[in-house]
């Protein structure tokens, strides 16, 4: 006997209608000045900036088993270079967001060598109080406005576009961009040789090490790739407020805890958890943030029902009951001999 | 002289006032199978535990292929062709049985593409998993995830492969079709320490046997020989040898 009449593969039907429907989607959003009202595009904007830092905060504690309370570090820094970089240096705003990524990789080689030293939960405390000390520092820089922040300058604001319609539709633009680039890098590194390392890493680190993979490394490589990318979604959020403050950028609640809320209600450890992870927050957040603090409290008892009776979130239902991969990382082994007979090989 | 796949130099190893590894010596031509015996906490597991790296000796030293790898870790131990199969699985659990198989061949053994597939369903096919290709790891039963610790070694393509406790649990028709593969990969000029309970598995594959207890070797030679020394059926007294 021999394997000749086994194929693998690494799509399947629904991975395909999925990206039929995705790349529909991503027309239609891509779209959205034809047909959405101003304060529409501002809220998909904000929510493709969010999607993008939950699709990140899950790379690192869903994958690498790096559980971060201190990502708002990088939020608040690529929020204060974009600043920086168009005051002091004359940049223009786009390309001083891709600096913010390029200097907050900069950053953060240091960091982790400082944070890695750190295991479990004194990891999640120390890099929060590395986002403490970032916020401290720049709160000491009077120049940015020091303790009580700063605005972006008008002239920089009108360098950007001709008019303000045009500027909101380009940030709109940038952070439908960012959060499809941060998705496709995420997918595409998790799909690669390393990702499948990663992934043997989330699941059993002393076989992982055992099997020649370098876990130190891969995970630095990790936190320092995910830094940049998640200063350069600061850098958005804060051309989208026009104006930063030490307390605003370096928030834990606003850049944390809710993203880590979005991961973990959507299923962590998955990619299409922090989707349906961010869908359900804005859902909650527009329907029920009137109500003051029980909106607060009521985001609390999701996430307490969630974790009780589905700890692998919404997207965990959906797969276990389905069995189904939107994205497809996997590997099925099919046979090959009947092309239109694609028959899985499961428990025969 | 043969060069040595592996020699072991005066390991010492101790957790607190319990001693697992006692001034621990022996070395393996390339190419030969050794097989280990000792009673259960003889500290057999941790011996491979010191010569994979995943655990540092307190003393002495560990050369593969006439390198001093002493102070170098399990992930570059593995790359540089050393391979084990854990006693207690540890298995990729959310990951597929062909995608534990594609961790071990892609990042061990550095193989890539359509090559890294078709080595990987082989060996699956040679450790009867090829049926249970698709299923998540998480979901085995122990035999089947004792037969994924085998596949996963296999697709490392080591050039020393250590084996710990694979052969217990099978059945008879099971154990003769294990002794095969083991016997083939031996004939394929891979090194091999095996450490097995059922000793009679561990006889039809091995060239030479290695007796181990409190951490300490204690009888080393010729398998049917070995066996019968006196210190060796006194360890074995009341354990069943069933040779």
């Amino acid at each position: 006997m021999s394997t000749d009449h086994l194929q693998v593969k690494r799509g399947s039907r629904a991975s395909f209608v999925a990206t039929i429907i995705g790349l529909i989607v991503l027309a239609v959003l891509i779209a959205a000045p034809l047909w959405a009202g101003r304060a529409d595009m501002r809220l998909m904007g904000e929510l493709f900036l969010y999607l993008s830092l939950a699709c990140l905060w899950n790379l690192m504690a869903g994958y690498a088993g790096l559980v971060s309370v201190g990502q708002q570090a990088y939020v608040g820094f690529g929020g204060y270079m974009l600043f920086a970089l168009t005051i002091f240096a004359g940049v223009h705003p786009v390309v001083a967001v891709l600096g913010a990524g390029v200097l907050a990789a900069l950053i953060a080689v240091p960091v982790a060598a400082l944070v890695f030293r750190l295991r479990g939960a004194y990891f999640a405390i120390g890099t929060w109080v590395v986002a403490e000390v970032f916020r401290l520092s720049f709160a000491q820089v009077s120049s940015l406005g020091g303790g009580s922040g700063t605005s972006l300058p008008v002239s920089i604001v009108k360098s950007m576009t001709s008019g303000r319609q045009a500027r909101e539709w380009l940030s709109y633009w940038l952070a439908l961009g960012l959060a499809v680039a941060v998705i496709a890098a995420v997918f595409l590194f998790l799909r690669s040789r390393r990702g499948l390392a990663l992934s043997a890493i989330r699941d059993n680190e002393l076989a992982a090490a055992s099997l020649g993979i370098n876990i130190w490394r891969t995970k630095f490589v990790v936190y320092v790739v995910t830094a940049a990318l998640t200063a350069m979604v600061g850098a958005l959020i804060f051309l989208q407020k026009l104006r930063i403050s030490p307390d605003a950028a370096f928030s834990v609640n606003d850049w944390t805890a809710f993203v880590i809320f979005i991961v973990v209600i959507g299923g962590i450890g998955s990619l299409e958890g922090p989707i349906i992870g961010t869908l359900v927050f804005f859902a909650l957040r527009e329907t029920l943030s009137d109500m003051g603090t029980i909106y607060l409290i009521a985001l609390g008892l999701v996430a307490i029902i969630i974790m009780l009776k589905a700890p692998q979130g919404l997207w965990g239902i959906v797969r276990k009951r389905w069995d189904l991969q939107l994205f497809p990382l996997g590997y099925r082994v099919q046979q090959s001999a009947t092309p239109d007979n694609h028959q899985q090989l499961h428990d025969k | 002289m043969v060069s040595e796949a592996l020699r072991l130099e005066n390991l010492n190893k101790a957790f607190g006032a319990v001693t697992v590894a006692d001034q621990l010596s022996y070395g393996l031509k390339t190419g030969e199978a050794l097989g280990i015996i000792g009673p259960n906490g003889a500290g057999k597991t941790t011996m491979f535990d010191l010569i994979t790296g995943t655990q540092r000796a307190d003393s002495g030293r560990v050369l593969f292929d006439g390198r001093d790898v002493t102070r170098t870790g399990a992930a570059e131990r593995c790359r540089a062709g050393m391979a084990r199969s854990f006693q207690v699985p540890q298995p990729f659990a959310g990951l597929t049985v062909f995608e534990n198989a594609m961790v071990a061949a892609t990042q061990a053994a550095n193989m890539r593409g359509t090559a890294a597939e078709r080595h990987c369903l082989q060996i699956l096919e040679q450790t009867q998993l090829l049926n249970k290709a698709n299923v998540q790891a998480g979901g085995l039963t122990l035999l089947e995830r004792k037969r994924l610790e085998l596949t996963r070694a296999l697709c490392a393509r080591p050039k020393l492969l250590l084996l710990d406790e694979i052969a217990g649990g099978l059945t008879e028709a099971e154990c003769v079709s294990l002794i095969d593969t083991i016997k083939n990969i031996h004939q394929s000029g891979v090194s091999i320490i095996w450490i097995e309970h059922v000793v009679h598995a561990l006889l039809a594959v091995v060239d030479r046997l290695v007796v181990i207890n409190f951490g300490a070797k204690i009888a080393e030679g010729n398998p049917t020989d070995t066996m019968q020394l006196p210190e060796v059926q006194e360890i074995y007294l009341g354990i069943a040898v069933d040779a």
